[in-house]
This record gives C-alpha cells, structure tokens and sequence, in this order.
C-alpha cells in the first residue's frame, strides 16, 4: 500500500468501487483530484502512486495531467483564480476585467502574487456566458464560481484570502 | 398548449422542484416507476421516437432511433449522460441540473431502463465540481428511497448512477472523446462508425445523450409523444433551452418552442442590444457557428433544426451569441480561433497544425500586421482543415473564419489596408 493509499483508503476505494473491477484506469482523474489536494500539483511521487494504485505507468499517468488543464504539474499560489475571456465574456468586457485585476494584484497573467497566496489565469469557457465577467477559485481542495464580477468584488475575495491566510495588509 | 409552459426549466414555474418530496409531488418518478413495472423497455424507446426529440447537445440526432441502435447482442449496456458543457455561450445544462436535478436523473433512469442498461455514469466537466457533488447527495437519497438500487420495485431491474468529473477539456464533450476519457485515457475522439451503440464505453453498447435532452424524457413518457409534438414545429419537436449571451440586454436561459424566432428571442425576451447599438451578427451555434448577418431575413428565421440553414448556420446546442456594430470580426475571430487552438486534442494533424496557424494570422490580422495575402492564407488554411479531421472540431473552429472573411469582408480589408509594409529582417543567432 503506497502513502496515497494509507492517506486516503476509504476515499479511493469508494471510487474505485464504481467502476468494473477490470476497467481500473477509469478512476485516474478522480485519484487524481485526491492527489492534488496534497500541495495544489500533482508530485513525481504521485504520479507513480496513482500508476500503482490502478495499474498503469507513471508515464501514461502524466500524460492524464498534461492532457487536462485541471491537473497541474507544478507548484502555483494557493488560489488559482481563473478569468474566462473567452468570447461570450469578451463581449461584456472579460479582457478588461482581467487586464485590471491584474494591475491590482501586481501580477502578470499567469504569473503568482508576492505572497505566493493568488496565480491568476486566463482560462476557456466556464458556461457562466450570461453573468461575465466571471473567474473561478481553483483551491486545492475545490472548485467555486464568482460571477458577475467587478475589479473590487475580486479584490474583496482576495483580501478575505489574504485575512484568513495570516496576512491582513 | 399552454402560454410559456416550461418543460425543461419547470423550477422556475414550480418552487423547491429540486427538492425531492416537490418533484414527487409533481408526479416526479411516476414516469420512471410506471416503465419499470408496467412497461417493456422497447415501449419506452418507442414513445421517445414517436415524440420526434432530438439530440439537444448540438447534432439534433433523432434520440428514440439512437437508442434504438443499441446491439442486443452485445452485453452489458451502459447510458453516459454528456454533462461537458463547454461550447462558449452554452450553459443551459449548468441550470437544469442545479435547478432541476431530479427531472434530469429521471431522465437518465428511463433512457437506462429503455436500453436495458444497469449502470449509468454522469460525465461532468471538471469546473462542475460543486454541482457533481450534489448530485451525488441527490443520487445517495435515491437509492435510500429505493428509486436506485437493486431489484427495485420489487422486480428484477436494478441501475446505479455515478457521477464521472473531467478536468477542463472542451474535446470530452464529443462523445467518442468523452468515453476515452471516462476510461482514464486522453480525450481524443475515435475513428467512427462503430458508434457508441455498437461499440461505446469499455467496447460495450452505450448510449450518450446531452443532459438536456435527457430531461426531455420524463415529461415526453408521462405526457405523451403527441403531446411534445404540441410544441415546436413538425421536424423540431418540442421546446428547448436557448441559452442568449453577448451584446444583449437580458442574457440568460430563455426556455421556447422550436421555431422561435431570432428577433423574438433577442428583441422581446432578451431586451434588445444595449447602448442604443444594433445587432451586427448572430452566431447560433456558440463558438463552433458561422457569423449569421443579423439582416431582418436572418431574424425571422425560425429557430429550429431546419431552418437556421437556410441563413448559413446550424442551430447546434442553440447557444445564441448576439454581436453588435461595435464588433470587429477580426477581433471576433481572433478570439474563436484562439479557443480552439487551445482545445485541439492534438490527435489529427490539420486540426493541431491548423488551428495554430490560423491563431498565428488572425493575431497578425487583428494588430493589423497583415496584408490582404494573409487573409488568402488564412482561408486557405481553413480549407486544409475542414473535411480532413476525425472529429468535428477542426470544422468548427474555420466556421467563424470562413464565414467572417466571406459575409463581414470590409472588416478585413479595413484591417490590412492599414497594414504597414513589413521588412522581414532576420538575425542569425
């Protein structure tokens, strides 16, 4: 049993449980999730402990991470806050939305504030068209959507981060 | 029929209708215990065909023949429910499964039944996660009420549902691409035919339906086929979900009979263009439609299966993008091209390769670092695309390109016109 197994045993046999026993790959995007919940990317080490749990190499594994722009394969802030400017949202002015909140947060898109708390993403649809501009919170435990924004709703979400990560400036 | 009789979006008519006990109160699961336990499989499949529902995901394929396809031969049968909602300016699925959870659940269970399946999976786009695990809440209390489970109603049919999340992938919504994926692969789309109802998930018979076609169901075996076929026109049975976003007034889910006009939807229901502004062009279909000229011929036009053709769109997931006379199909299309060239699954050639370098013209077009050969160049590389992929994608992303060049040229020729004369000067390193 490896140390993703110990960790979360009943978790991952609950998932495993709802697919056929022989068809165990299924479950490497939700072991997955499990595993990015440690530090918020998927480790080296997580990659072969999830190959193991369901009986695939770690190569094919990384692959799974590469492919899907949930799963990180590197270190980021603790949030992830993510803009779509895509087109719907470009028309109600997701482009300038995002170019301010990244001025505000002194960052580039992209790119991880000072404090390491907020990576800020341009991301694709999110299906939230009709209340742009939109962002969504990638934690490493979950997923939350903030519509209809304003460059102060942003940043009051952000301060309240900031407040309850010990950093009230 | 009824003025404004909801269908799919009944919520809003109905309050706590995601609420167990309401939904049964409204005759919720009748539908499903009335097939298990007094009708054959096949019956159910017959009353879905003879409704003339079809596919609302986007291809409008007839949903009692797809399910009629399944190969008796082959066991077991599994139904996938496609929950990837992700054509930007579609989000329509989002809202009935929050809202209207259960009537979306019972419609997964009657297309189970239908087909003899045991196990049906929900495929989630990953950025869903919240609404997964409500469904999982909504799904445990089925099974405690005995509405899923083993041997239900005292016969011999049993179904579970599992909830499967994606992780951000626009390719999972294609359906030969979503069922990789919920086998732990990439999600790249397979060579077809065989279709997924000879040869779908892990090889077996599977049916993939969108969730709001799915939702369809429980009303269409309550009601009746002729009943649904009270609403929309004569091939575009029913009501169904347009989802309004873009330069409008009022975007938002609009439920309506098939047949529906544009200028109804845009002007009554969405309140018109904002700012005084007039629509430009209307892209029906999402990010995937051709530019619609939004002239008074195209706004009349029914919205429905067979008549958005005729004004050089699809209808698809009726996903309604407004533009106005603000809007630049430069930059328009910049944008399309970009979200596909990020969504490529990267499996055929002229699809990853194209769409690159089409995202290459159309940002040298829109900084109006382009001459009138780079739009040439730009169609021509559309043209490699279309045809030459395994999946619709690669079609998709040149529709707004090919039809912006053609129907909106000025814009175009204004943006290479003041193109500058480049001196390509090149440094060895």
């Amino acid at each position: 049993m490896n140390a993703l197994q110990e960790r979360y045993s009943q978790e991952i046999e609950r998932v495993l449980a709802k697919y056929p026993a022989e068809q165990k790959r299924s479950a490497v995007m939700p072991l997955l999730y499990i595993a990015q919940r440690e530090t918020g990317y998927v480790t080296r080490e997580q990659l072969d402990q999830v190959g193991e749990i369901i009986g695939i190499s770690s190569t094919d594994v990384a692959s799974i991470v590469g492919f899907y722009t949930l799963y990180h394969d590197a270190p980021g802030g603790k949030y992830r806050l993510q803009v779509c400017n895509d087109l719907p949202c470009a028309l109600r002015g997701a482009d300038q939305f995002l170019d301010k909140l990244c001025e505000r947060l002194d960052v580039e898109q992209g790119g991880t504030t000072a404090d390491g708390l907020v990576t800020v993403e341009a991301v694709m649809c999110l299906a939230a068209c009709h209340r742009a501009p939109m962002l969504q919170v990638q934690s490493r435990t979950e997923i939350s959507y903030h519509e209809d924004q304003t460059v102060d709703k942003a940043m009051q979400l952000v301060d309240s981060w900031r407040k309850a990560n010990g950093n009230g400036r | 029929m009824a003025d404004n009789e909801l269908i799919l979006l009944r919520h809003r008519q109905i309050q706590n209708l995601d609420q167990l006990p309401i939904y049964r109160q409204n005759k919720g699961f009748e539908s499903f215990k009335r097939a298990v336990t007094s009708m054959k499989p096949e019956e159910v499949t017959e009353v879905v065909k003879a409704s003339g529902l079809r596919g609302r995901g986007g291809a409008g394929f007839p949903t009692g023949q797809k399910w009629s396809f399944i190969d008796p031969k082959n066991w077991p049968h599994y139904v996938v429910a496609n929950a990837d909602e992700s054509e930007p300016g579609t989000f329509k699925d989002r809202e009935i499964m929050e809202s209207n959870p259960f009537q979306f659940l019972e419609g997964v269970m009657l297309c189970a039944y239908a087909i003899g399946a045991n196990v049906a999976y929900i495929y989630l786009r990953g950025e869903f996660w919240q609404l997964a695990a409500e469904l999982d809440k909504h799904i445990e209390y089925l099974e405690r009420e005995g509405l899923l489970g083993d041997k239900l109603f005292g016969g011999k049919y049993g179904l579970r549902i599992y909830t499967h999340l994606g992780a951000g992938a626009y390719i999972c919504g294609e359906e030969t691409a979503l069922l990789e994926s919920l086998e732990g692969k990439l999600g790249q789309p397979r060579l077809r035919p065989p279709f997924p109802p000879s040869f779908g998930l892990y090889g077996k018979p599977t049916v993939v339906n969108n969730v709001e076609t799915l939702a369809s169901v429980p009303l269409i075996v309550e009601r009746g086929a002729q009943w649904f076929r009270g609403f929309g026109t004569e091939k575009s049975s029913g009501t169904k979900v347009f989802s309004l976003c873009g330069n409008v007034e009022k975007p938002g889910n609009y439920e309506l009979p098939l047949g529906t006009t544009f200028r109804e939807l845009i002007f009554e229901h969405g309140g018109g263009i904002p700012g005084g502004r007039k629509v430009k062009a209307i892209m029906p279909a999402g990010a995937s439609s051709s530019l619609i000229v939004a002239d008074d011929k195209a706004l009349d036009t029914p919205m429905d299966y067979e008549n958005v053709p005729n004004v050089g769109a699809q209808l698809g997931s009726a996903s309604i993008i407004v533009i106005d006379d603000s809007v630049s199909m430069d930059w328009l299309i910049n944008k399309t091209v970009r979200f596909f060239k990020h969504e490529s699954c990267g499996k055929c050639t002229p699809c990853r390769e194209g769409t690159y370098w089409m995202h290459h013209l159309t940002d040298r077009i829109h900084q109006s670092q382009a001459t009138w050969e780079d739009v040439i160049l730009l169609q021509d590389v559309a043209n490699g695309i279309k045809g030459r992929c395994l999946c619709a994608l690669g079609d998709f992303a040149t529709e707004a390109v090919t039809s912006g060049i053609q129907r909106f040229r000025s814009d175009f020729e204004t943006k290479t016109q003041a193109a500058p004369i480049q001196v390509e000067t090149r440094v060895s390193s």
